[in-house]
């Protein structure tokens, strides 16, 4: 008779795992860098791969310094590059994008205690960080090559406060063909990767219908111009789709979810209205990272059948 | 009807023996039959080495109130009283009979006299029946209603959720006879004004077989509920047929409600008519490392290597040897376990389905929440636990959690959240009686003091 293995039931589980997750988010994240390739050039290949090498290089060298267990297989360390990646101009020097890979990662996410433990999004941490640090750079636009359709290299945000673009400019929009980070500009990318992870069911749709749909909605109430268009320009997508998304740094429930796409949106609305456009979407989600766990508390679920006791 | 449903995952269903009638099996050689296989306390022995016994006699008392007496499966000689290793960890005596191969029934058996609820209820517990569905609860305690009045409903439970399991499938198709003599019983003596059937609608024969009986009675319902794991959990059922909710610690039958296996109960009516207690089970053999997966007709006390055996032994090497389903079943560490009352499938499962996952650290992505049929959050209730934060388990209600292995199926971090429960559920029950022990030495202490200031006086 052989060795029978004795565990604690269930005997029997899913097929999901961390990496399948990670790999469906960076499935999801490749229509909008084939988009960036073809608006903005090959060079975004390059800032993508260098900046998905470099968190995972980190990630690695920290724990093998730490004598920790390597987690870099999970696949989390290449979300973090991409959509750092995602977040600089298509120009941006190499050398300015490793310092936010570093940032994200080491600072962010493993002086926290690595995977699951970082209270803010490390991307959105390592792009405030190069924002401040490379202002100049960051806010480079570069026209998108071969410019015959496209809008002028400001970035459809500045060109709608400025009042210079209306609906008739929306199909560019859409397809991404303007100005901006190398990411965000492709909102029919954008929207793909979110229906396929809400497909796939790593995310809900909770979060990013609230934050866009409230965003529109309060951009409207505080009479900022042009709303709906503003919605599909700047970050909001890529910050509403994948960034509000990381488990980690949003709420459990349903409930808290909604709760947090709303706030994400009032923020935004509000910066994108009252103060800067550039890097609302980034301030918004940031602060509301810092209130999920009272947003966690708030809305625990009661318990089937639970008595309190107290 | 309740228009929420409880969380709850998709498992795969595995029923590959759905359509197999059972088998009975060939009288093992010998037969080694523990005392406890119910809750409650163990049996008393009422045989000897060197007795003979015969089919139906009985071989143990009821060591209580909550417990149930013990019959032999096969007849032939008591060859030792002794102790075995239970799946739990614990040790039991357990009788061991050696089969004359004979199979001759007990010539004392006789059916029952029932004329009324006490009688019904001795008849009960005289039938060595307890919850056949895994739990184990003897029935007659579960049936001892003190208000009648109070049963609003009496739930028949044939959800069976547990992949691979067809043992209740099986009695729905082949004993609906006397799932209709147990319900006219529960409807005479329990004074049952509703019977519901709960069967998970992937099982379209058994909600079928089960209509076509309830339309021959009256006040009998079939409820085909959505086939989400773990339908057949009590709690989870009751709410799903009355909508009613069992507080925290309570009963069912504080929400109204009695539920009911429906084997145990063909079980019941078995016994009731032909006074043959319970000696026997059909069990579901299956898994990855079985050759011919059957329903077997097995006597009790036979040995999960004979019941295999039976089934072309094994096409693969088993690593992993299971009681019940893989959502809550146990895990044995070798195939000379018994049978037991509440044994409704022995799987066998090889290597690939035994290999442990690695667990890696939470990420936090909810599943677990979303998954719980009790709205628990797993999660949680893990990082209390490692901080042994006692309060805050209390908090989060780890004592309702039922371990149906929902959180642990989905989380893909593959954390071991079932097992943590159980512990969390340990250190909850350590710190109370603590507590118990505190408040009953500082009582005695009082109690001395005010002796010594009385003397003193």
């Amino acid at each position: 008779m052989n060795e029978l293995t004795v565990s604690v039931s269930p005997h029997l589980r899913s097929g999901r795992t961390t990496q399948k997750i990670m790999l469906d988010v960076l499935i999801a994240l490749s229509p909008a860098l084939i988009a960036s390739v073809v608006i903005f050039g090959w060079r975004c290949l390059l800032l993508t791969g260098v900046s998905a090498a470099m968190c995972v290089l980190c990630e690695f060298v920290w724990e093998k310094l730490m004598k920790q267990p390597v987690t870099v297989s999970d696949l989390s360390a290449v979300v973090t590059g991409v959509l750092l990646a995602f977040n600089v101009p298509s120009t941006m020097p190499v050398w300015e994008l490793l310092v936010g890979d570093v940032v994200a990662i080491i600072c962010v996410k493993m002086l926290f205690g690595g995977i699951g433990c970082n209270f803010v999004n490390p991307a959105l941490v390592g792009r405030v960080v190069m924002f401040f640090s490379f202002t100049a750079d960051m806010t480079n636009f570069p026209a998108p090559a071969g410019t015959i359709d496209a809008l002028s290299s400001a970035t459809p945000l500045a060109l709608i406060r400025a009042g210079s673009i209306g609906w008739s400019e929306f199909g560019q929009i859409f397809i991404g063909v303007h100005g901006g980070v190398l990411g965000e500009t492709c909102a029919a990318a954008l929207i793909l990767g979110g229906v396929y992870l809400c497909a796939r069911r790593v995310i809900k749709p909770i979060i990013p219908l609230a934050y866009v749909g409230s965003c529109v909605l309060f951009s409207w109430i505080f009479g900022s111009f042009q709303p709906v268009i503003a919605a599909f320009s700047g970050g909001l997508l890529l910050g509403a789709i994948f960034m509000a998304t990381d488990y980690v740094t949003s709420p459990t429930t349903n409930l808290g979810k909604l709760i947090f796409g709303l706030g994400c949106g009032l923020l935004t609305a509000m910066m994108r209205t009252f103060a800067s456009s550039a890097g609302a979407v980034t301030f918004s989600i940031l602060l509301m990272n810092l209130v999920v766990p009272y947003i966690n508390d708030l809305t625990a679920p009661k318990p089937f059948g639970g008595v309190e006791t107290k | 009807m309740n228009l929420r449903k409880l969380h709850g995952v998709h498992v795969p269903h595995r029923k590959n023996t759905a359509d197999m009638a059972p088998v009975r099996m060939p009288v093992p050689a010998t037969v080694t039959i523990p005392m406890s296989m119910h809750i409650g306390a163990p049996a008393a022995p009422a045989v000897k080495a060197g007795d003979s016994v015969k089919v139906g006699q009985l071989i143990a008392n009821a060591g209580g109130f909550v417990s149930s007496p013990v019959y032999a499966s096969v007849s032939g000689k008591v060859k030792k009283i002794d102790d075995m290793l239970m799946s739990t960890g614990r040790s039991m005596k357990a009788v061991t009979v050696e089969s004359d191969g004979e199979q001759t029934p007990f010539e004392g058996l006789r059916p029952p006299e029932v004329a009324d609820l006490k009688s019904f209820l001795d008849a009960v517990r005289d039938s060595g029946v307890v919850g056949l569905g895994g739990a184990g609860f003897p029935t007659a305690v579960k049936l001892s209603v003190k208000d009648l009045s109070q049963i609003e409903a009496v739930i028949i439970n044939g959800a069976e959720c547990e992949p691979y399991v067809t043992s209740d499938t099986r009695t729905m198709l082949d004993d609906a006879d006397w799932i209709a003599k147990g319900i006219g019983l529960l409807q005479k003596y329990l004074k049952a004004k509703r019977v519901i059937i709960g069967i998970e609608a992937n099982k379209p024969q058994c909600v079928k077989a089960m209509e076509d009986m309830a339309k021959t009675m009256t006040g009998v319902e079939v409820m085909a509920l959505p086939p989400v794991y773990p339908q057949g959990g009590e709690k989870v059922l009751i709410y799903h047929t009355t909508g009613r909710i069992v507080p925290e610690g309570k009963l069912p039958i504080d929400a109204g409600a009695v539920v009911i296996n429906c084997t145990t109960l063909a079980a019941i009516a078995k016994y009731i008519e032909t006074g043959m207690p319970l000696v026997e089970k059909v069990v579901t053999v299956d898994g990855s490392a079985v050759r011919e997966p059957k329903n077997v007709i097995a006597p009790i006390g036979a040995s999960m290597q004979s019941l295999f055996d039976f089934c072309g032994g094994f096409k693969a090497d088993p690593k992993k040897v299971l009681y019940g389903g893989p959502m809550m079943g146990i895990a044995v560490p070798n195939t000379e376990f018994p049978v037991m009352k509440n044994t409704n499938a022995i799987l066998a499962l090889a290597e690939k389905d035994a290999i442990l996952p690695e667990p890696t650290a939470c990420i936090r992505c909810g599943s677990c929440v979303d998954a719980c049929p009790l709205n628990l959050m797993p999660a949680a209730i893990e990082a209390a636990y490692n901080k042994r934060n006692v309060d805050k388990l209390r908090a989060l209600h780890a004592n309702l959690c039922m371990e149906c292995g929902c959180c642990s199926f989905v989380c893909p971090a593959k954390r071991m959240l079932v097992q943590t429960n159980k512990l969390a559920k340990g250190l909850i029950a350590a710190d109370n009686a603590a507590k118990k022990a505190e408040a009953e030495r500082k009582a005695k202490e009082a109690g001395e003091k005010e002796k010594k200031e009385a003397v003193a006086k």
